[in-house]
């Protein structure tokens, strides 16, 4: 589904992702995690295209496509979906107005038609059931005097709703207390099935227990330093990152070994 | 040619023939001091601090005729519609050049007592309610305002006595037009709201056809004790035309005066909102909105000023600026000696949405009282790239994303309407004038 190769990317000017290289299939779950300042985020707001960042080198193919020709709004009707770590409050346009714009946008490009009041209607009631949201939330304005935890829960809200194919989940488990972490995670794994993929991007491990991957990528200073499964993760929650970074040489060529 | 202000003491010759008799009303004696003043005064330049950024010599180029001399266009009922705010109850008035039009005005059933319709009829039939306020209010600051009263003639009076609430708003539509000549529209509009007393006026003008015509308003308001006034103006004037309108108000012990300022349209345009607050626990809010594209040039200047203590006054400017406009805002306060214990708050923010927009803002707070709180604050940005990459990451194209930003941005000066249609209307237009692509609203769906 996606292929990231050697994929180098900077920020205002300076250099963040340093050959970013991740094959994720349809039907898995990975997990990238890493430090503070690793790349993490960078990575997920250059698959979707953030213009405040660079791609100086690399390709990302997405179902055959090349993603960086892309503008995020194609993206998006591709079927790529990020769920923000900080995500955007807009006064005056209600969740209503917006999700019901991202959908039909989203249809019209597939060449499917607009949904009609009633069916819009029903996915709401639908997926606002799934994570437990008061459907009064769908006329107010988008993220407008939300909660942290209710922002985020917006976020998988908007997923559900406009069912991509790939998600990407940036530091969605921040901030939330341990019930909104269970809900949010419980749509998550609703909506993960044979024909999607899921990329978790976490600083810790706790999401992990709800959320359980298939592969689980360390990332330091903007490279994959170590690949394996989910206990990984356990490990890396057990010992912290220094250990990996002793054995970085040795894991690149393991890498290179796994792809093969 | 002459130059315009000699065009215009010329022109009062004609004016006061046309009058016949009315020239024995106290108005004439009002217009005869200020023909005295115009004679006296130069229009004004960048050299004056108060018209440092607005250049109004492209407004004195042509010698505009005042409406009064020259003849009025014929609308009809169907023609007018559609510059009408619709989907809500209103008494409406409809003014052409400045001048009423008893054939469009559907003013229906009144409170008893209360008086809305033409300041010249109301002036020949009941002087009485009118002259202890008309041009007492506002002073003459400048040559456009002496112009203004010169030609005063017709214009909206609102009188509502003491304890009278008005249920319905007023839409007032100001329809100004050039036909034959370049024409001088001037309403002089006079709101008096009585102790206790409640009215809500929706200021609507707008312009027709393709020529050039000028629009010069002064509109005294006067807010007696525990009185609330809301008075809510959207300007669409044509882009050709030139705007300038002086509102001078007056308030009283515990009312309460809204001022909503909506600017559309205009190739210059001017707004001058005063307010004097002279008494005890009043209260006022200036919530202004101005959205400007092409060549626009658009200049808010206001004044609030603190007389007595326990007041409050709040202001919230914002703009978009697109193209070359370029905006001026200039939001002075003055807190007297007196005026312990006020709170004053103003604000300023624009959005410039491309290089070549700018916008001169300037808050001028002078006070004089040493137990107070006061704010003010400017800020002049874009349309932020993270909220428009939140937008388009969800499959929204980038033109409909900046419009959701602009509709976001200019929300809490919109939502402080308190007619829900208005609300609707008012952002249909925004995205009009700035040529935007629309948000279709899925309210339906609820």
């Amino acid at each position: 589904m996606l292929s990231i190769k050697n994929l180098y990317a900077n920020v205002e000017g300076k250099e963040i992702l340093k050959g970013i290289d991740l094959e994720i299939k349809t039907g898995e779950v990975h997990a990238v995690m890493g430090p503070n300042g690793s790349g993490k985020s960078t990575l997920a707001n250059v698959l979707t295209g953030n213009k405040s960042y660079e791609i100086t080198s690399g390709e990302v193919w997405f179902e055959g496509k090349n993603l960086l020709e892309m503008d995020p709004e194609t993206r998006a009707r591709e079927g790529m979906f990020l769920a923000f770590q900080y995500p955007i409050e807009i006064p005056g346009i209600s969740n209503a107005t917006f999700l019901k714009t991202a959908l039909n946008e989203i249809r019209k490009y597939k060449g499917e038609p607009e949904l009609t009041p009633k069916e819009f209607l029903d996915l709401i009631k639908e997926k606002a059931k799934v994570l437990g949201l008061d459907e009064s939330l769908i006329s107010r304005a988008v993220n407008v005097g939300f909660s942290g935890g209710e922002k985020k829960r917006n976020e998988i809200f908007q997923m559900l709703m406009l069912e991509p194919k790939f998600a990407l989940l940036d530091e969605t488990d921040s901030g939330l207390d341990i019930d909104a972490l269970r809900i949010v995670s419980n749509g998550v794994n609703i909506f993960r099935k044979s024909d999607n993929a899921v990329l978790v991007v976490t600083h810790y491990q706790r999401l992990l227990d709800y959320i359980i991957p298939d592969f689980v990528h360390v990332l330091s200073k903007g490279r994959i330093i170590k690949s394996g499964g989910k206990e990984l993760a356990l490990e890396l929650e057990e010992k912290g990152y220094d250990w990996i970074k002793e054995e970085e040489v040795d894991t690149s060529t393991k890498l290179e070994a796994e792809k093969v | 040619m002459v130059n315009s202000k000699e065009f215009y003491i010329e022109n009062f010759k004609t004016f006061v023939e046309k009058l016949n008799g009315q020239s024995k009303l106290f108005l004439h004696e009002i217009r005869k001091d200020a023909l005295k003043q115009l004679a006296e005064m130069d229009f004004p330049t960048n050299r004056n601090e108060e018209w440092k950024y607005t250049n109004v010599s492209p407004i004195l180029k042509q010698n505009f005729v005042p409406a009064v001399n020259t003849s009025a266009p014929d609308f009809s009922k169907e023609e007018i519609n559609k510059f009408l705010f619709n989907d809500f109850d209103y008494h409406l008035l409809v003014f052409v050049n400045g001048i009423f039009s008893e054939e469009l005005s559907e003013i229906g059933a009144l409170p008893k007592g209360v008086v809305v319709g033409s300041l010249n009829k109301t002036a020949k039939d009941n002087p009485q309610l009118i002259t202890a306020y008309f041009n007492k209010i506002s002073k003459t600051d400048n040559a456009f305002n002496a112009l203004n009263t010169l030609y005063a003639f017709d214009g909206l009076a609102a009188i509502v006595p003491d304890g009278k609430v008005l249920e319905k708003p007023i839409q007032v539509l100001y329809l100004n037009t050039s036909r034959d000549d370049l024409v001088l529209s001037q309403p002089r509009n006079l709101i008096v709201a009585g102790k206790n007393s409640q009215l809500s006026i929706i200021a609507n003008y707008r312009g027709y056809g393709e020529k050039k015509y000028f629009t010069n308003i002064i509109t005294e308001v006067f807010v007696d004790e525990r009185a609330i006034v809301d008075l809510c103006k959207i300007q669409n004037e044509s882009d050709k035309s030139y705007h300038i309108e002086k509102v001078q108000a007056h308030q009283k012990e515990k009312s309460v005066f809204n001022h909503y300022n909506i600017t559309f349209g205009g190739a210059i345009v001017r707004n001058d909102i005063n307010s004097r607050l002279d008494d005890q626990n009043i209260e006022t809010h200036y919530y202004g909105l101005y959205l400007a594209g092409g060549k626009q040039h658009v200049d808010n200047h206001t004044f609030i000023d603190h007389a007595k203590p326990n007041c409050m006054s709040n202001e919230l400017y914002k703009g978009i600026l697109d193209d070359n406009s370029r905006g001026v805002f200039n939001g002075k306060i003055i807190v007297h000696q007196d005026a312990q214990k006020t709170n004053a708050y103003q604000q300023n923010k624009t959005i410039l949405l491309s290089k070549t927009a700018a916008i001169d803002t300037k808050p001028q707070l002078e006070i004089f009282a040493d137990d107070v709180k006061c704010s003010h604050g400017a800020t002049v940005g874009h349309l932020d790239e993270t909220s428009e990459f939140y937008i388009s990451s969800r499959g929204v194209p980038q033109e409909l994303a900046k419009s959701m930003l602009i509709r976001a941005f200019a929300n809490d000066v919109i939502e402080t309407i308190k007619i829900e249609p208005l609300k609707e209307q008012i952002n249909h237009m925004i995205f009009e004038h700035l040529h935007r692509v629309e948000i279709v609203n899925s309210e339906e769906s609820r």
